[in-house]
């Protein structure tokens, strides 16, 4: 079940469009956020909530790569290894995630503390390599400082 | 040259209203107000605009179409889905300088006679989003947005859509399915989201850089604007400049400076003692360039006669170390990752391709691997809905085109031949 804040928050959001459908991606965030990823129940709730059929908001989830379909670490690092990251040593940073926390692309670390997912440039090329763990920005990433950054999200 | 897209992000404070008015932001919309909305388009014809994303296409024809086309409401989208890979160039706009864009919209609308706006902002710029819907509120607050601005009787109301991580909604009719909450896939034209476009309303798409200049060409007009940069390009560009440079980061300069000047002048040439080996100029969909062609003038006019693109402005740098194969693989992991899926030719173009580079790359790829690439690239140019199908097989193209050799190195010796 959603929260009432969440609720509120989507029909605050469904008043910026003129038709129910056009929130459906911003809700699915909502959801998404209340849930933890958009399980079953999470996107059934959305559709309840719009007046959208369950496939179509089924259909639109799985479309797009920052819906979580699946359940989540407590923590999202999301790495880019697109080509300025890459030939900058990003592919040594995924080596070492896997070694340190034993974290695969698409995958959670054993304790549930880190989900990783590998992304398709987010912008920071200018400073790369870079990633996004949950809403922060790390740039000029290293190896060396990789688990320093890391240490603050538990 | 002064700067007037990235002017002031300096300042800490920047993406604040009151800094921002201080500096003289949002006298230009005062004018503009005063303005009929023809005079506006106008001066856009006069300043030459084209648009930022990548294409080009000269705003004031764009705007002419939608604005005489009947039907009412009309939407104004600014696209800042910026995902074009090597692009950074309207983070700053959208993180430091977020009034000038607002400003920007607000004139378009008026221009365009568009009473809704949303800004279609990527999913991987949270901070973006905050900071934005923070200026938005600022700016409702100041009756700078609203049913009545500045009390002259006009509406504009503005809001941010937030995207989900698909870099085909860069794309203008992909962008306008997602904003109705579908899937982005483009839509088959005509019609033109001019004329048919968000809830079957004619729509402008522009993309924020392009936005942004609105407020000095109210300001100074169109015909000063118009000298800035070169005579069928005009006005500034930011650029983007990562890799193996000194100095990366966003440069804001004039339309038409020298990608070699960009590189070696602004950016402090190659990092370390290392040679340069090859440029991609405007983001990974457009045709790389070998070191020895950089001679060319980053301009939308310009660069196809050199070979390549000006596209986002993205320019990705690469010296002797970085292997082209790898490259090449990368960026097709990317075009299959982000097809779509609605037309067969990319759909099964871009796996083909990424699937014959894997085998090239992990030393099994076979003699006739380089023209059956060709073959399969050949079969995807101009047989897509949209350009996403064309940029991945013309990355091929011109990987192959300009270094040949390397690939054919990799399939003899059956292992990268440049990082061992």
């Amino acid at each position: 079940m959603f929260s009432e804040t969440a609720i509120n928050e989507i029909q605050e959001i469904r008043a910026k469009y003129p038709n129910s459908r056009a929130a459906l991606l911003p809700a699915l965030y909502v959801a998404q956020r209340e849930f933890g990823w958009l399980s079953p129940e999470a996107y059934e709730t959305v559709a309840d909530i719009l007046g959208v059929p369950k496939a179509t908001v089924r259909g639109v989830a799985t479309f797009y790569a920052m819906y979580k379909v699946k359940p989540m670490g407590r923590n999202l690092i999301q790495l880019c290894t697109n080509v300025a990251c890459m030939i900058l040593g990003a592919e040594k940073l995924v080596d070492f995630l896997k070694n340190r926390y034993g974290v695969e692309p698409g995958g959670i670390s054993p304790d549930g503390r880190f989900s990783l997912v590998i992304m398709e440039c987010i912008g920071a090329c200018g400073t790369a390599p870079a990633m996004l763990v949950n809403d922060d920005f790390h740039e000029n990433l290293t190896e060396e400082n990789l688990a320093a950054i890391l240490e603050k999200y538990k | 040259m002064e700067k007037i897209l990235l002017k002031n992000i300096e300042n800490p404070n920047s993406a604040d209203i009151n800094e921002y008015r201080k500096a003289g932001g949002y006298a230009s919309l005062e004018k503009a107000l005063g303005m009929e909305p023809q005079q506006i388009i106008e001066e856009v014809k006069k300043a030459g605009l084209r648009g930022r994303g990548g294409a080009g296409f000269p705003v004031a024809m764009k705007w002419t179409f939608a604005s005489g086309d009947p039907k009412f409401p009309k939407y104004l989208l600014c696209n800042a889905d910026e995902g074009e890979p090597g692009t950074f160039k309207d983070r700053p706009i959208l993180e430091k300088n977020p009034h000038l864009l607002i400003e920007g919209m607000v004139i378009s609308g008026h221009a365009l006679k568009a009473e809704y706006g949303y800004i279609y902002l990527r999913g991987e710029y949270p901070e973006a989003k905050h900071i934005l819907n923070k200026a938005i509120k600022q700016a409702y607050d100041a009756n700078l947005l609203g049913d009545n601005i500045l009390g002259k009787g006009i509406k504009f109301e503005l809001a941010v859509h937030q995207g989900a991580g698909a870099y085909i909604c860069g794309e203008e009719t992909a962008l306008i399915e997602s904003l109705e909450g579908d899937k982005g896939q483009p839509r088959i034209k005509p019609p033109f989201p001019v004329n048919v476009g968000v809830f079957s309303k004619p729509t402008i798409v522009n993309n924020v850089e392009t936005l942004s200049n609105l407020p000095y060409i109210i300001e100074a007009g169109g015909e000063a604007y118009a000298k800035i940069g070169t005579p069928d390009c005009p006005g500034p560009k930011i650029f983007c400049i990562s890799g193996h440079v000194e100095k990366p980061g966003v440069y804001e300069l004039p339309m038409g400076t020298m990608l070699c000047d960009i590189i070696f002048k602004h950016c402090g040439g190659i990092k370390g003692s290392k040679k340069l080996k090859a440029v991609i100029p405007g983001g990974i969909s457009t045709p790389v360039l070998p070191a020895d062609k950089l001679e060319c003038s980053m301009d939308f006019v310009n660069m196809p006669k050199h070979g390549s693109m000006l596209g986002s402005g993205a320019v990705i740098v690469m010296d002797e170390t970085v292997c082209m194969v790898k490259v090449c693989h990368r960026a097709l992991k990317f075009f299959e990752h982000e097809s779509c899926g609605k037309c067969t030719p990319c759909r099964e173009g871009t796996g083909w391709l990424r699937a014959i580079l894997e085998r090239i790359e992990n030393g099994k790829g076979t003699d006739g691997d380089i023209d059956l690439m060709l073959a399969v690239a050949g079969n995807m140019i101009g047989k897509t809905f949209c350009p996403l199908g064309d940029g991945a097989a013309s990355v091929v193209q011109n990987f192959i085109k300009h270094f040949r050799p390397e690939f054919e190195d990799h399939i003899r010796e059956k292992k990268c031949t440049v990082t061992g």
